[in-house]
């Protein structure tokens, strides 16, 4: 599964989080001049060479949940916005039912009804 | 459930693509999809990704998708046909719940036929067709994502990072947290609901009937906007 758009909640056992963890989990790369993804940047420093995710998360708007017990922190998508920032359709990888990598985007050139449902 | 619509118009340029949302993986939408024996991609989406990336909160949700890659109408209710259980007469000895939930069921509102006939225009005309929104319309009519809803999408991910380490009663705190911050997904509920299996009634103490009721029967599935 690959979500490079970057907006998913994500979960981190820790409130400081290595670059390349952080870039991995939540599609956000650090640049001299802070934490981007694309043409915008959030402008946060390192501290000790670690991502400080409580910053990233007050100054992107987006909410920061702690589980004591296990230790675990978990950012929601940025508020203030829509779920769709754009028209245009976030590339999205996900296993078919017999576990094979399948892009959307391969289905460029046609139309396509994306239909979401569930079991329960 | 879509294999009929897909022979229709396949031949026309468009493909579907079901999605299963079950954080159990493909073991339990498995058999779903055997019976349906589709020839359109049937994608399983464990960690509820395309829920916040598009802002799907129930099922089923359609998502129009054109040529290039720009979506056209964002998520809303999608049905091919009314589903059967909506006709469903109780039998004599169905139990006073059963029969309660039937009449919930066949309230619940079901715009099967003009969606589809949207849809048929849509294949038909492309850009032409007047249910092919701009852009601007896509995005405006997309969930809006106020504090409340970042946290609900942050704790519903706490809950299942928790349930996969085997902690069924703190990832229920947390899918408590996402449901009380977020009351109209029903996603986040009924996923919760069912990944609790056996434990469900001492972790959640109501259920559907009462949910839907709760919410009000005319918010579980909002109209069409076609």
């Amino acid at each position: 599964m690959s979500t490079p758009f970057g907006m998913m909640a994500a979960v981190f056992g820790s409130l400081f989080v290595d670059p390349s963890t952080f870039e991995r989990i939540t599609g956000w790369s650090v640049k001299p001049e802070g934490v981007c993804r694309g043409e915008r940047c959030i402008p946060i420093a390192l501290r000790d060479g670690h991502v400080d995710v409580q910053a990233f998360a007050d100054q992107s708007a987006r909410a920061l949940k702690h589980d004591a017990e296990s230790g675990l922190w978990a950012l929601g998508p940025e508020s203030g916005s829509h779920a769709l920032a754009s028209a245009r359709l976030p590339e999205l990888e996900l296993p078919t039912v017999d576990g094979k990598p399948f892009r959307l985007s391969s289905l460029r050139g046609q139309k396509v009804l994306l239909v979401a449902w569930a079991s329960w | 459930m879509w294999q009929e619509l897909r022979a229709e118009l396949h031949p026309k340029g468009l493909e579907i693509v079901t999605v299963a949302l079950d954080s159990g993986g493909a073991a339990a939408p498995r058999p779903w999809i055997e019976a349906a024996r589709p020839e359109h991609p049937s994608l399983i989406d464990e960690r509820h990704v395309c829920d916040e990336l598009l802002g799907i909160v129930n099922v089923p949700n359609g998502v129009w998708i054109d040529e290039s890659g720009t979506i056209v109408r964002p998520p809303e209710p999608a049905w091919p046909r009314r589903p059967a259980l909506a006709d469903r007469e109780p039998r004599p000895d169905d139990p006073p719940l059963r029969v309660e939930s039937l009449r919930v069921v066949r309230a619940l509102r079901y715009e099967a036929a003009p969606y589809i006939d949207a849809l048929r225009d849509w294949v038909a005309q492309g850009a032409a067709s007047r249910f092919a929104l701009s852009a601007d319309e896509v995005v405006r009519r997309s969930r809006p994502i106020p504090a409340e809803v970042s946290a609900a999408a942050a704790s519903f991910a706490l809950g299942l990072e928790l349930h996969g380490r085997a902690e069924p009663d703190r990832a229920a705190t947390w899918f408590l947290e996402a449901m009380r911050l977020q009351p109209d997904n029903w996603t986040y509920r009924r996923q919760a609901w069912t990944l609790a299996g056996a434990d469900r009634e001492r972790l959640y103490p109501t259920d559907w009937l009462t949910e839907v009721k709760r919410l009000g029967i005319e918010n579980y599935y909002p109209p069409l906007a076609l």
